[in-house]
């Protein structure tokens, strides 16, 4: 494990940002909070450059869909801190009518891709982002594909429906 | 370091001139597309361009049972598939909260050390074509050979593999495949002696590779580098020691890192991995002895896949074997990141899982494309020659950019 607990990097945000940030959980000791996106640059840079806490690796930004949710659009990001030894995972919701973030390419140059993929999978618009342009699928594509509003197999297949399961 | 934008108009009295590397170029290894703005042979900006090649495999996994995403996992690095197959088995033991035995743990270690080595020989092999020197890949694409009939022996595919299941491994290792890795353990060492004996005080290849592509620790941190690209600079970061999974945190092993992070010091630390990955596999190998023979998978029928001959002829087999395959296994509501030091770096896999039969979003965090991203502003002021070499030590798999 590392060397300062979720707890101690709790205690700290909790100290900066009072209630604008607040706890998912800790699912597989993995500290799980949720902020807004008005916060969410502040939250990074505090993080990152925090003496003690120093989450100066970027792991990942990525995004998640649930589309019965009044802010269906999640973005998550994983922040390492090389020198303790520990992670922390940050999820922003946004409306789906509004699906603007500001970038994190003002912290680390390595959000850059990490962006593009996200707003070529998920239509999140990353606000001040150097150059936001797909970067898997090709340009004019319209839709954002890994929405769940667009279904992968065939809907004619039955074989595999969740009414032959008692669900 | 920003891109400039880069002219495409090709004006005859620009003294700028527009040169695609790529894609389908040998020296590219695979499909990138550079577009660089060239001064003569130097490069003043470049834009890379990685699709459209997508293959969707994010999208494919949400609806598909854990064992059936597999398949795809092992489609990302296909130089080192068994560390991808094995990282996605070790997410869903994590999030199924399921313990391996010490010997299936070893076994993993092994394999994951061989397909770090057969992934490092492709690399560094292919760095000293790149320079002009044909025969230390010649000499070092025999064993990885060999490292594909260990496969062979164990799970019967070599490229894309498909070792491991759940909880373990499909069949326990038997006594042809101990002999293999034995063997090559044996005499790889004294391969990757002449290979470095050919290379390291080489007059060409040090003028061709020592300060080409120089990275601070500070920017391939902030690039989020990892493996030994990131470990060239200088920084020891390596999950294996941060966050040991499979047992590692039982092994004696050292971190190669270099110092200047430039090419020639990328290509001593996959060297030296290289050694560490033997020293590994020794350790695992006298480990393994001690362990009973016989266990080669958990005690965990609903997630564990039955052997083939069990499902014919035993009414349990059949039925997990069924509910297996049609994801119809019971799995925590929960999320899980999980992450294995790929032989390029991080690769990690986070997971969403909503209880049904395939998980809600599955991401997989490439190394590959995290490193890539800062091929076109390196090369920024760059020989084209340079920038070539500094292709090939990146070591990007085009597997990997894609999801």
């Amino acid at each position: 494990m590392g060397k300062i607990t979720n707890q101690e990097v709790l205690d700290k945000i909790a100290a900066k940002f009072g209630d604008q940030v607040s706890v998912i959980g800790e699912p597989h000791s993995l500290l799980t909070v949720e902020t807004g996106r008005e916060q969410i640059i502040d939250l990074l840079t505090f993080l990152k450059n925090d003496a003690t806490l120093q989450f100066i690796f970027l792991t990942d930004i990525t995004a998640i869909h649930y589309p019965e949710q009044e802010k269906p659009i999640g973005i998550i990001y994983h922040l390492h801190s090389l020198v303790n030894n520990v992670r922390i995972r940050i999820k922003v919701f946004v409306a789906d009518g509004d699906v603007h973030m500001p970038t994190a390419t003002v912290l680390w140059d390595g959000a850059n891709w990490m962006e593009r993929e996200t707003y070529d999978f998920f239509g999140v618009v990353f606000d001040g982002h150097p150059d936001l342009r797909r970067i898997l699928n090709v340009d004019d594509m319209t839709v954002f594909p890994m929405r769940k509003e667009y279904p992968l197999e065939d809907p004619n297949r039955v074989d595999k429906k969740d009414y032959f399961f008692g669900r | 370091m920003q891109n400039p934008p880069v002219f495409f108009d090709n004006d005859p009295q620009s003294e700028l001139s527009t040169l695609n590397l790529g894609p389908t170029h040998p020296a590219t290894h695979g499909v990138f597309q550079n577009v660089l703005q060239m001064d003569g042979e130097r490069i003043v900006s470049g834009v890379s361009t990685i699709g459209y090649i997508h293959r969707a495999f994010e999208k494919i996994a949400e609806h598909r049972p854990f064992y059936q995403i597999t398949p795809l996992t092992d489609r990302l690095n296909y130089c080192s598939s068994p560390i991808n197959n094995m990282g996605w088995h070790m997410t869903v033991e994590k999030l199924a909260g399921i313990t391996t035995p010490k010997r299936v743990d070893y076994m993993r270690v092994i394999i994951m050390e061989l397909a770090r080595i057969a992934d490092h020989i492709i690399c560094n092999g292919v760095l000293g074509v790149d320079t002009g020197a044909f025969t230390g890949f010649l000499y070092m694409m025999e064993y990885r050979e060999e490292i594909y009939e260990i496969y062979e022996e164990i799970c019967g595919s070599r490229l894309t593999t498909n070792i491991g299941r759940i909880g373990g491994f499909e069949r326990n290792f038997n006594t042809i495949a101990f002999n293999k890795i034995r063997k090559f353990v044996k005499a790889f060492p004294a391969v990757l002696k002449e290979f470095e004996n050919l290379f390291n005080r080489n007059r060409i290849f040090i003028d061709r590779t020592k300060g080409v592509a120089p990275v601070t620790a500070e920017t391939a941190l902030s690039y989020s580098w990892s493996g030994p690209l990131l470990r060239a600079t200088g920084i020891d970061y390596d999950v294996r020691v941060m966050e040991p999974y499979s047992s590692y945190e039982e092994f004696d092993f050292e971190i190669p890192v270099g110092e200047n992070g430039d090419v020639y010091s990328r290509f001593l630390v996959r060297n030296e991995e290289m050694k560490q990955s033997l020293r590994i596999i020794e350790q695992a190998l006298n480990k393994i002895e001690k362990e009973p023979a016989d266990i080669f998978h958990a005690n965990v029928p609903e997630f564990y896949l039955p052997p083939k001959e069990e499902v014919y002829n035993n009414m349990e087999a059949l039925i997990y074997h069924f509910k297996i395959v049609m994801g119809e296994v019971e799995t925590p509501v929960t999320e899980v990141y999980h992450a294995v030091e790929g032989a390029n770096g991080e690769l990690g896999f986070y997971l969403v899982n909503d209880g049904g039969r395939s998980p809600y979003r599955l991401h997989f965090r490439r190394p590959s494309f995290i490193n890539y991203q800062m091929y076109a502003p390196m090369s920024q002021g760059m020989l084209l020659s340079d920038a070539i070499i500094n292709m090939s030590s990146l070591n990007v798999i085009a597997g990997e950019l894609d999801a």
